[in-house]
């Protein structure tokens, strides 16, 4: 289950990063950037793959939006560390993300039709889940920029609507 | 009654039947943050609701009735008169945690 070792990467670093690592206890706000951007960048690779290969009208419907959203999101995230002259910062977070989602995505592109359907969305539910947690009991605690502080606010009501919309698709395949 | 008095109930008559019938309302409701700014309105059959979303991100107002189903790109207004009575809840399809209502008379 990766979704489940995605979790418990998030999980150990960003929960208790004291004890994952020797960096400080919260993460910074180029380190938040940059894990928000990442995850976002990731959910696109995701659609894509779902693009390619799905044929299914709800399944293309969804990727079609996780695309437009978080390419949307991440445009807002790229002027604003501009603005705030703030240079995103990769971190341990960001590299256990992206590499769980490529492993995700080599299990995905294994899988066709109905099966890669059923597969695709129930991932997107967990990930939504699981950044949607971190967002909301650490990166936003963490960040001390208030603009990047609200961005990331209304980056997770965005989320959490993502996440009741793949629930709804993913009711479809049960 | 004097005929001041008569000539003036008489416009106010002549008034009331120029007016005709209660003009039709433009109704506003803001999408702002992932939320109906008023999620709750009410209406009356002929008004128009105007979705104005100040947001980043597209939404749409769709009815779970099926009676419309409105895309309302970023930063965009949309509107739609409405047709019939009753009460309509929406939702965003893109974001159903977005929900809304709208109560339509006559």
């Amino acid at each position: 289950m990766v979704s489940v070792k995605l979790a418990a990467a998030l999980a150990a670093l960003l929960l208790a990063p004291g004890v994952a690592s020797a960096q400080s206890p919260k993460p910074t706000d180029p380190q938040i950037a940059h894990i928000a951007y990442t995850a976002g960048q990731l959910d696109i690779a995701a659609a894509h793959l779902a693009l390619q290969k799905s044929k299914n009208k709800d399944v293309v419907a969804f990727a079609t939006d996780m695309e437009r959203d978080h390419k949307a999101v991440n445009e807002q995230a790229l002027a604003l560390v501009k603005k705030l002259n703030v240079t995103p910062e990769d971190n341990d977070t960001s590299k256990a993300l992206t590499k769980q989602a490529a492993e995700k995505r080599a299990e995905l592109a294994k899988l066709s039709g109905a099966a890669f359907d059923k597969a695709y969305i129930d991932n997107e539910v967990a990930y939504h889940k699981t950044v949607n947690g971190a967002l909301q009991n650490t990166l936003i605690p963490s960040a001390t920029n208030p603009e990047l502080k609200d961005l990331l606010t209304t980056g997770l009501k965005i989320f959490q609507g993502h996440e009741q919309h793949a629930e709804h698709v993913a009711a479809e395949f049960k | 009654m004097s005929r001041g008095a008569l000539s003036r109930a008489l416009g106010g008559l002549l008034l009331v039947l120029a007016a005709g019938p209660a003009p039709a309302d433009v109704i506003q409701i803001r999408m702002e943050k992932l939320g109906f700014a008023p999620a709750e309105v009410s209406a009356h059959v002929g008004d128009t609701i105007e979705w104005v979303n100040v947001d980043f991100v597209a939404h749409t107002a769709t009815a779970r009735d099926g009676a419309w189903d409105v895309l309302i790109p970023a930063k965009a207004t949309k509107s739609i008169v409405l047709k019939a009575e009753g009460v309509v809840d929406y939702y965003c399809k893109f974001h159903p945690n977005m929900t809304g209502r709208v109560a339509v008379t006559k």
